[in-house]
């Protein structure tokens, strides 16, 4: 049935990717877009993953539609027609598609234990976790602890796009503040005269902001963690934005708050590795924390968790303004 | 009593199952913007109500029911002002609501 079910999304998944390719309205693709992220993240959670389920269905279909439509507000509506067929693109499209489906054949199966995969260092994070973290969910104790360098370099990474947004879009901030009384542009104005969204939205907003906090500190036991909450806080935020216009939102959240956010909580999980090697111990080791060793790594797993949470949500947030406040070209 | 709340609950699921693929085949069909949008809407409130109270019903008195109260909650609050919000951006971008070819021939 599982297998079933898989197969039925995985065949959507598909059709939507050729639609996507094919259409060249770009509203159209970024739609479709939104609905491939959605049919991906059933997948995964059919597949009983639900910490990734979360993370795609947040960044994936929510944010990243937003961002798309803010790309999209500022350059034509309608893709460059090519009349031309690139022989070449498409034979080395061609060519990879039947090499990556050769590849397939060697595949273990779906679920097979004695797949690679499962022999490997699984297993042990498995059988470890319960006496060395002591927490529920495995994939929490991977990516903070066991993973821990992992997650710090992915959250970099996120710093690092955030800080390369900001530099290309960010350069010309400040042209239309409310202050001088100059008239917004039409899209400033947001949904304000909307009743019926307005209030609905508005009403929905603390709901969500909560479900990211406790996605954030649920962590430990239930799928969530770090990224997923930023991501649900930050669309909270931007759907403020929509609702109200760019500048309540800014004044809400203002971007020096936002840029401190983006930066402290990588300097917070940066400083817990740190307090690790003070402590006696080593960079990430969240051990020496506390007088337990469970317990420091409890507690260092909660603090990296919340820095992420905060980077994720300031970067996201500072994406979505860089993009929203800048004028149509 | 079991077999009872069973049935109940496939005749829900059917009956939700049956909203959204009237809805999903007037979403395809259906001639202008409006009408299909108003196929699209039943998906979300009918099909949506009945699909979750099925499953609520083979969910019991638990934690899960109290989360798909939850989450009908927030779909009868977001469904109908999605559609609102999407009838009223297409009549405000321009977009008219036509009279049906039956109501014209009948005149």
């Amino acid at each position: 049935m599982v297998v079933l079910f898989a197969v039925f999304l995985l065949t959507l998944l598909v059709f939507t990717a050729v639609a996507i390719v094919r259409t060249d309205n770009l509203f159209v693709a970024v739609m479709l877009t939104g609905i491939f992220s959605l049919l991906m993240a059933a997948n995964f959670f059919v597949l009983d993953a639900a910490d990734v389920a979360l993370t795609e269905a947040a960044i994936g279909a929510g944010i990243t539609t937003v961002l798309f439509l803010g790309a999209l507000a500022l350059t034509a509506e309608h893709e460059k027609s090519v009349s031309t067929v690139r022989w070449l693109s498409m034979g080395v499209v061609i060519v990879t598609t039947l090499i990556l489906i050769y590849a397939t054949f060697e595949k273990p199966r779906l679920g097979d234990p004695q797949a690679p995969v499962h022999q490997h260092v699984a297993p042990w994070y498995l059988e470890q976790t319960p006496e060395l973290i002591d927490i529920p969910n495995v994939v929490t104790a991977i990516l903070g602890s066991f993973r821990g360098y992992d997650t710090l370099g992915e959250l970099n990474v996120i710093l690092t796009a955030c800080i390369g947004v900001l530099f290309i879009l960010g350069g010309r901030r400040g042209k239309h503040l409310p202050s001088d009384g100059k008239v917004l542009p039409s899209t400033a104005h947001g949904l304000r005269r909307h009743l019926i969204p307005k209030v609905v939205g508005l009403l929905a907003i603390p709901f969500i902001v909560l479900f990211g906090l406790y996605i954030q500190f649920h962590g430990e036991y239930g799928p969530g963690g770090g990224f997923q909450a930023g991501a649900i806080v930050a669309s909270g935020i931007i759907l403020y934005a929509l609702l109200e216009g760019e500048e309540k939102a800014l004044q809400a959240v203002p971007r020096p708050v936002l840029m401190g956010m983006v930066i402290g909580g990588a300097i917070l999980y940066g400083a817990v590795g740190i307090a690790g090697i003070v402590l006696g111990g080593n960079f990430l080791d969240y051990s020496v924390l506390a007088d337990n060793p469970v317990k420091g790594q409890q507690l260092g797993i909660l603090i990296i968790e919340l820095g992420v949470g905060i980077t994720v949500c300031g970067a996201l947030l500072s994406i979505f303004h860089a993009f929203a406040t800048r004028e149509s070209v | 009593m079991n077999d009872a709340i069973d049935v109940l609950s496939w005749v829900l699921l059917a009956g939700g199952g049956a909203f959204v693929f009237v809805g999903g085949l007037g979403a395809l069909r259906l001639p202008n913007c409006y009408t299909r949008m108003h196929a699209a809407s039943r998906t979300d409130s009918m099909g949506s109500i009945l699909i979750l109270l099925g499953i609520m019903l083979q969910a019991g008195w638990s934690l899960a029911t109290v989360k798909l109260i939850t989450i009908l909650a927030f779909l009868l609050l977001t469904g109908p002002t999605a559609s609102y919000a999407l009838a009223n951006s297409a009549l405000l971008s321009g977009l008219k609501p036509e009279k049906s070819q039956t109501d014209s021939a009948e005149k």
